[in-house]
């Protein structure tokens, strides 16, 4: 909802669909996520989306769930993800104050076109629980206790942590850079 | 490094915002949508609606309201009121919010937290705790602050966690209106006993007490309303300020 508004806003139709033959032949898609894993995956399952999501070749953006889904499992519901990130989604250790929800930044790792244009000192907004390690897809790194992937990408498919939807202009300068791709 | 938070709140009636707003120049100083434009450009964090329409109509303004919010500006906002069931936060998270408020109804019934969680997840989830100083105890209070409960605030914090909620919103009964300084006794012992966030609330007046707020206790964030909507404080001198004694802020 908050996602197709935004990219509304930037003049951009979006349609919300787990129609499988609908999504195959999308321009991009993004994978937004509230909610819970293990009843997410489920849904996908029982829609067909998790064979169709990981076969597709056009851009992908996962957001925040989308991004956790995107991996290999989750520690949150115990669940096996879509595997597209080999690397593993773990709940914030006992002690740090959870979820993390709020501004933070990140640092960027290359020059990767998603984060044209964002510079260190721009604040994005965050709310989770769960996060993906640094692995050898980490394209941006926030720091919350300790280090994990505000943004990871695997040839079409992107990912951020964050809620671009949410994080003011540098979030709407993300969306355009991705539907630009 | 994670920014503390700066939450301006408005209070909604009837699908219009209640106290007169002053700060900027608009052109109808009543619109919630205009009023939320003009504060996410000031570089407010969040902000917080709270519905105290009283009639049965409150959801027939409400939710076209919420939708009007979610597509004119792209910051988080929570929105508050007499939430007392699911139904009522599926309509609102459908509508655009990013986070509802629950407050008498979930002291009445605690399991609501539970349901809500469940159904909709932490994240979205924000228990407003209402806490007034009698006799030395912190007792939780109901009905916009005028019944006074038997429930302590600091264990009714630690259970609405237990519970399921993302964040605490609290307020401080005995300096909410005072702009005196927010309580920074409860909100230090609120914020050490959860470990979600903790919004502190009620009693702002000057830029010195977001700053003391923020060095003694650890709430990740702080609330005003008349302050803002006046222009006794904009926010984003607020922010300045802080960022100048050392508060982090996103400026």
């Amino acid at each position: 909802m908050s996602v197709r508004v935004a990219l509304k806003r930037l003049g951009h139709d979006a349609v919300i669909s787990d129609n499988p033959e609908l999504i195959s032949r999308a321009e991009k898609i993004i994978i937004p996520g509230v909610g819970e894993a293990a009843s997410a995956m489920k849904h996908l399952r029982e829609k067909g989306l998790d064979r169709v999501i990981v076969s597709l070749r056009q851009p992908v953006l996962g957001i925040c769930l989308g991004l956790q889904l995107m991996c290999t499992s989750s520690e949150e519901g115990e669940t096996e993800g879509l595997g597209i990130f080999d690397t593993q989604v773990r709940r914030f250790p006992a002690g740090a104050r959870v979820p993390h929800m709020g501004w933070n930044d990140f640092v960027s790792l290359g020059d990767d076109p998603l984060l044209k244009g964002i510079d260190p000192g721009d604040y994005v907004y965050y709310v989770h629980s769960y996060y993906a390690g640094v692995n050898g897809y980490t394209i941006a790194v926030c720091d919350y206790g300790l280090p994990f992937s505000a943004a990871m990408r695997k040839d079409n498919f992107f990912a951020t942590q964050f809620h671009p939807e949410k994080s003011a202009e540098t979030g709407s300068l993300l969306l355009e850079n991705f539907l630009r791709l | 490094m994670l920014k503390k938070r700066i939450i301006p709140c408005l209070d909604i009636k009837d699908g219009r915002t209640v106290k007169g707003v002053s700060f900027v120049n608009l052109r109808d100083a009543g619109d919630p949508v205009e009023l939320a434009g003009a504060y996410a450009d000031q570089a407010a964090d969040e902000i917080v609606f709270l519905d105290i329409t009283a009639t049965h109509e409150k959801r027939k303004t409400l939710a076209p309201l919420v939708e009007k919010i979610a597509n004119a500006i792209n910051i988080p906002f929570t929105v508050g009121g007499g939430i007392s069931t699911r139904e009522d936060v599926s309509v609102l998270i459908s509508s655009g919010a990013d986070k509802v408020s629950v407050n008498t109804a979930a002291v009445l019934d605690p399991a609501l937290i539970t349901r809500l969680a469940d159904s909709f997840g932490s994240q979205c989830i924000v228990v407003a705790i209402d806490a007034q100083l009698i006799d030395g105890d912190w007792r939780v209070c109901i009905n916009s602050g005028r019944k006074v409960t038997a429930v302590r605030a600091l264990q009714w914090a630690e259970e609405a966690m237990l519970r399921g909620a993302g964040e605490i919103l609290l307020t401080s009964v005995n300096s909410d209106g005072t702009k005196e300084g927010f309580s920074t006794e409860i909100t230090a012992a609120v914020s050490d006993r959860v470990n979600i966030p903790v919004i502190a609330s009620g009693g702002a007046g000057t830029m010195e007490h977001f700053k003391k707020v923020f060095e003694e206790t650890s709430c990740t964030a702080a609330l005003a309303a008349s302050v803002f909507h006046f222009g006794e404080i904009l926010i984003p001198d607020l922010k300045r300020y802080l960022q100048k004694n050392k508060i982090n802020v996103r400026v």
